[in-house]
């Protein structure tokens, strides 16, 4: 917008400011201002470079390569193109269920998240006030991203033989789930469980507190506000939280190879570039994840979770 | 009142179960490292501070730290640069492919670390021919770090209304003298808090490290390198302590700054 100049009423001599020193950055400055196109350029060139040329430059390699192989004999990586390294994942027994393995334990990881996320996430956003809201907020977040191998490692410790878990079911002749898929699925769900707390109570705070009213005033108990009102409304949230569990459980290999003995898609993928050098057929599965993940945002974006995120 | 009675007291209930939960698993790992024997078993025995000399006189850990504490550093500075002009071109103008380029600056996290651990392994060391180290790893983790850097500016610029900058242009200043002493003060604390959570969330990854590091070895991979040998496990709960301290406290004072100027929660990555 430009303000419309008017000549102030003021005494004849209004100081004037001297014009400012024509120094290189000025004049630089000048010349930017007319021109905002090459100023997004200037902006972008860095990022875009890095995150163009370097990431997607990258992604899109890798993707080539999957569609090499590997010489059975000198395992050298052969660059010619053939579908032989899909046809191996989707024909191999093996691969087949791994790859459900993984689907499956995400999935359930995801509906355990929800469930355990939903009363903490209402109960920042609807009930504490606002100064133990905060405490909350802080008490989530913090593990949200840190120390994440210390907590695969802290609940390898919880769960082994003679750890704590075990110490503390013995007196109700229980024992714990020991190494396997069943502490792969705990692990899992404590690791990404903030993940899916935040969204919610951010969807959750966003209800206003006039329906919840209303929908009572209507009559409605608790448990139908809840369901009609409440569970429609957090679903999108839920969903974005989702994106979280889920993604992240089907690129993991650390949690495996620490709580259980079971191959995860992860594991397939670590031991073939780390172990067998087999880096086409490591690209060639690592396109399983990434293919769900598409699928999976593009449910998500219809369910309307982008707009919560 | 919409939830009765006996509804408050369940959620108070489960809220505090859930934080329990939470916090749990780390409370076990910071006993064990008092622990004063070798074995992992419970419940302790004895009790130690032996472990903590130990550990910080062993060349390994000092060095992982080091290695750690300099990457961290690092990829905090590159991610700082490149996300805050991101973010300043995404939020001040429009042009085509805005959209975009906040999708592309999400990808790196939203993808699970190995394929980008892969991708960025593959090219260094084939494409490029760069021996990986230290560098590799700080390109790698720079490259995830962006978005929260990203995301904490772009939702300050978002608040800093547009006029004052004008204000700053109208009264005399230049670009530069704009950006400095306008802009950077109005986003100076959306800044820390995008470099804290970008430090901690280098401090602390694995995936991605593993590919792109060679020989070097940050914290976290000390730490799953010996995950296997019995005799340094106490070591490892004293070191598992020292990475639960230095990564949870940049989260705190982020969390801190972020809700003093706005009220809300830092934008977490794509978690917001």
């Amino acid at each position: 917008m430009r303000p419309v100049l008017r000549p102030l009423s003021m005494s004849a001599a209004t100081p004037t400011l001297p014009a400012p020193p024509a120094t290189v950055g000025r004049r630089l400055a000048t010349f930017l201002f007319r021109r905002p196109k090459l100023q997004v350029g200037l902006l972008l060139a860095a990022p875009l470079t890095w995150l163009v040329l370097a990431y997607l430059g990258s992604l899109a390699a890798l993707f080539v390569a999957a569609f090499w192989r590997l010489d059975p004999f000198t395992s050298e990586i052969v660059h010619d193109y053939g579908l032989q390294n899909f046809r191996t994942i989707v024909e191999g027994d093996v691969y087949r269920t791994i790859a459900f393995r993984t689907i499956g334990i995400a999935a359930a990881v995801t509906v355990a998240d929800m469930v355990i996320a939903f009363p903490i996430a209402y109960y920042m956003a609807k009930v504490a006030s606002p100064r133990v809201r905060g405490l909350l907020i802080v008490a989530v977040l913090m593990p949200l991203w840190s120390s994440y191998l210390v907590k695969v490692y802290a609940w390898r410790v919880i769960l082994q033989e003679e750890g704590i878990l075990n110490w503390v079911l013995s007196p109700f002749n229980l024992s714990g789930p020991g190494f396997g898929n069943v502490a792969t699925w705990l692990v899992f769900t404590y690791l990404w469980l903030p993940f899916m707390i935040l969204p919610l109570y951010a969807g959750l705070e966003r209800i206003p507190r006039s329906l919840l009213e209303a929908s009572s005033d209507l009559g409605a108990g608790g448990w139908l506000t809840f369901r009609r009102v409440v569970l429609p409304l957090a679903f999108p949230a839920a969903v974005a939280g989702s994106i979280f569990t889920f993604s992240l459980t089907l690129g993991d290999y650390i949690t495996p190879t620490l709580v259980s003995s079971t191959q995860f898609i992860g594991n397939v993928v670590y031991v073939n570039v780390g172990v067998a050098n087999n880096l086409p057929f490591a690209a060639a599965f690592a396109t399983v994840p990434v293919l769900v993940m598409v699928v999976y945002l593009a449910l998500a974006k219809r369910l309307g979770a982008f707009d919560s995120l | 009142m919409v939830e009765s009675r006996l509804a408050r007291y369940g959620l108070r209930l489960a809220t505090g179960a859930t934080l329990a939960f939470i916090y749990a698993p780390l409370i076990v790992i910071a006993l064990y490292a008092f622990n004063e024997r070798r074995t992992q078993t419970w419940p302790i025995k004895g009790w130690t501070l032996d472990w903590f000399g130990k550990a910080l006189d062993n060349p390994g850990v000092r060095e992982a730290l080091l290695t750690s504490l300099k990457a961290a550093a690092g990829a905090t500075a590159l991610a700082l640069v490149l996300g805050t002009l991101a973010s300043l071109a995404v939020q001040r103008y429009r042009f085509f492919g805005r959209e975009t380029v906040s999708f592309l600056v999400i990808l790196p996290l939203a993808l699970p670390g190995i394929v980008t651990g892969m991708a960025l392994n593959s090219t260094f060391g084939e494409v490029l021919g760069i021996q990986l180290g230290l560098f590799t790893v700080i390109v790698g983790h720079a490259t995830f770090c962006i978005v929260v850097v990203y995301n904490n500016v772009l939702a300050r610029l978002r608040r800093v209304v547009r006029s004052i900058e004008e204000a700053s242009m109208d009264l005399g200043a230049d670009t530069w003298q704009t950006f400095r002493y306008v802009t950077l003060p109005a986003t100076r604390t959306a800044l820390l808090a995008g470099a804290l959570l970008a430090f901690a969330l280098s401090f602390d990854e694995v995936i991605v490290t593993t590919f792109t590091a060679g020989a070097q070895q940050t914290l976290p991979i000390w730490i799953f390198t010996n995950l296997s040998r019995p005799n340094q496990l106490p070591i490892v709960n004293v070191v598992a302590v020292l990475v639960i301290l230095l990564s949870f406290i940049p989260v705190y004072f982020a969390q801190k700054l972020s809700q003093e100027s706005a009220g809300g929660v830092p934008a977490a990555g794509g978690a917001r």
